[in-house]
C-alpha cells in the first residue's frame, strides 16, 4: 500500500500527512504528561512544612544530562538540514551524534542515578518522637533562622536487616552530612555537589518511626513522582533512540535513493518528538532537582 | 576515511532540491546553533538561580518579610518562568512553530485549551472552593 502525502501537502490541510500526525500525537503526550505534572503540582502544594525533600538529587549529573538532551536536541534537527540540503555523509554523522547522547542520558539515568537512590536510606521521625532525635535534626538551630523542621533521618543504612527482621529494634544508620552535623549554617539549604553520608553512625529507634525506607517510589510523594516521571520520560528516550536506530538502517538508505523528500520528512517527524522529550526534561530538571 | 563510495546519490523523484529551499535551510543552521548555545547557558542560569534566595530579594523589593515556604515559591515562579522561556525557544525555533501552517497552530490551541483545564481542575481540587 503506498502512503499518501508524504511528501506533497494535501490541499486541504495544507501539510503532508506524517506532519499532521505527529502533532495530533504530541498533543495527546502533552495531555499524557500534563496528568503527571498536575499530580506532582498536587502532592507538592499539599505536602506540610518540611514534608517535601530538597537536595536528595545529584545537581551536576542532573545539569550534564541536561545539556547533553540540549546538545542532542541541536544535532538531530542538523542531520535534518543536512538532508535537506542533500549532505548524506553528514546527516549520518549528526544522527549517529543524536543516538549517543541518548544512549548516555539513559546509561546516567538508569546506570547510575536510581541505582544510587535504592541503596539510599530514609526514616521518618514520628511527629511526637522529633524532639529525642533534636541531635541529628537540629529543628531548634532551623526554628530560629525561620526555616522548615526536618522530620527525617538519612544515609546509608548499616544493618539493611533490621527493614525484615522485627527482633531488631532499631536502625543504624551511616548520617547523610545534614543529619551527622544538622545544626552547621552550611545545611541549612542543599548542596551544588553531592556530599556522601559520613562515617557517624545514628541509631534511630523502631519505635520512633513512623516509616522507614530505601528512596523507592513508596517511600513518598516525591519519590513516587520522580520515578514516575523520570521513567515515563527516559521510555520516550529509548523510544526516539529506536527510532533513530531505524533512521541509519539500510532502508533508509534506499528511501534516500529513491525519494531523499521522503526520508527528511521522516526524520523532521522524529525530531519534533525528540524536542518534546527536551522540552519535558526542561521542566523535570528544575522542579526534581533544584526546587 | 574515504566515505564517497558509500553515499547513495540522491533519487531522481524529488531530487535536485529546490536550491532556494536548500539556501534557505542552510541560512538556519547558524540559527540553530545559536538556539542550542542560548539554552545551554540557561540550563547554567536556572542551576545557579535556584541557590539565590529570591524570598529575602523579593522582601527587599516590595518591603515585606516573606516566610520561607513564600520564599520557596518565588523561587519556582523565577525557575518556572526560564523554563517556560527554554521550553519557548525549543517549540518556536527546533519545532519550527514560529511557521508552522495553520492547522497546526489550530491543533496547538486545543491542547493548550485543555491542558490548562486540566490544570484549573488540580487547583480546584486543592483550593476546595466547594466546603470553603
Amino acid at each position: 500500500m503506498e502512503i499518501p502525502y508524504t511528501v506533497v501537502a494535501r490541499r486541504d490541510t495544507g501539510v503532508w500527512n506524517a506532519k499532521v500526525g505527529i502533532w495530533l500525537f504530541l498533543a495527546s503526550e502533552v495531555m499524557l504528561f500534563g496528568g503527571l505534572f498536575s499530580a506532582y503540582v498536587f502532592l507538592r502544594l499539599d505536602a506540610g512544612p518540611g514534608d517535601w525533600p530538597h537536595g536528595v538529587l545529584n545537581v551536576p549529573v542532573g545539569t550534564f544530562n541536561t545539556a547533553i538532551l540540549i546538545i542532542s536536541s541541536v544535532t538531530v534537527v542538523l542531520a535534518w538540514a543536512a538532508l535537506k540540503m542533500r549532505q548524506f555523509t553528514r546527516y549520518r554523522i549528526y544522527m549517529a551524534i543524536t543516538i549517543l547522547c541518548g544512549v548516555v542520558f539513559l546509561v546516567v539515568k538508569l546506570g547510575y542515578e536510581w541505582p544510587q537512590k535504592y541503596v539510599h536510606f530514609g526514616a521518618r521521625i514520628k511527629e511526637s518522637e522529633l524532639a529525642k532525635y533534636e541531635k541529628y535534626l537540629g529543628n531548634q538551630h532551623l526554628l530560629a533562622e525561620g526555616f522548615a523542621p526536618r522530620k527525617e533521618i538519612t544515609g546509608h543504612l548499616h544493618n539493611p536487616q533490621a527493614l525484615h527482621d522485627p527482633n531488631i529494634k532499631e536502625y543504624e544508620i551511616a548520617l547523610d552530612p545534614v543529619n551527622a552535623d544538622p545544626t552547621n549554617k552550611k545545611m541549612d539549604r542543599p548542596h551544588f555537589f553531592y556530599v556522601p553520608p559520613t562515617e557517624k553512625i545514628g541509631i534511630v529507634e523502631k519505635a520512633d518511626v513512623e516509616y522507614a525506607n530505601m528512596f523507592l517510589p513508596k517511600h513518598s510523594s516525591y519519590f513516587a513522582t520522580y520515578f514516575t516521571i523520570t521513567g515515563l520520560h527516559g521510555a520516550h528516550v529509548l523510544a526516539g533512540v529506536l527510532v533513530f536506530c531505524y533512521m541509519l538502517l539500510p532502508a533508509s538508505t534506499r528511501l534516500y535513493r529513491q525519494n531523499p523528500e521522503h526520508l527528511a520528512n521522516r526524520v523532521e517527524v522524529a525530531g519534533l518528538f525528540w524536542h518534546f522529550v527536551d522540552l519535558i526534561w526542561i521542566f523535570v530538571f528544575p522542579l526534581f532537582y533544584l526546587l | 576515511m574515504d566515505h564517497s563510495d558509500e553515499v547513495p546519490s540522491p533519487g531522481l523523484m524529488e531530487a535536485p532540491p529546490d536550491p532556494h529551499a536548500a539556501q534557505h535551510v542552510a541560512a538556519h543552521v547558524r540559527t540553530y546553533l545559536i538556539v542550542g548555545a542560548t539554552l545551554l547557558a540557561f540550563t547554567v542560569i536556572t542551576v545557579a538561580l535556584s541557590y539565590v534566595d529570591f524570598g529575602l530579594i523579593f522582601s527587599h523589593l516590595f518591603r515585606t518579610n516573606l516566610s520561607e515556604a513564600q520564599g520557596r515559591k518565588a523561587n519556582v515562579a523565577v525557575a518556572m518562568l526560564v523554563a517556560a522561556f527554554k521550553a519557548g525557544l525549543v517549540a518556536a525555533i527546533f519545532m519550527h512553530l514560529s511557521a508552522e501552517k495553520r492547522l497546526i497552530y489550530r491543533i496547538l490551541y486545543f491542547t493548550v485549551f485543555f491542558v490548562l483545564g486540566l490544570f484549573w481542575l488540580t487547583y480546584l481540587a486543592w483550593y476546595n472552593p466547594i466546603v470553603r
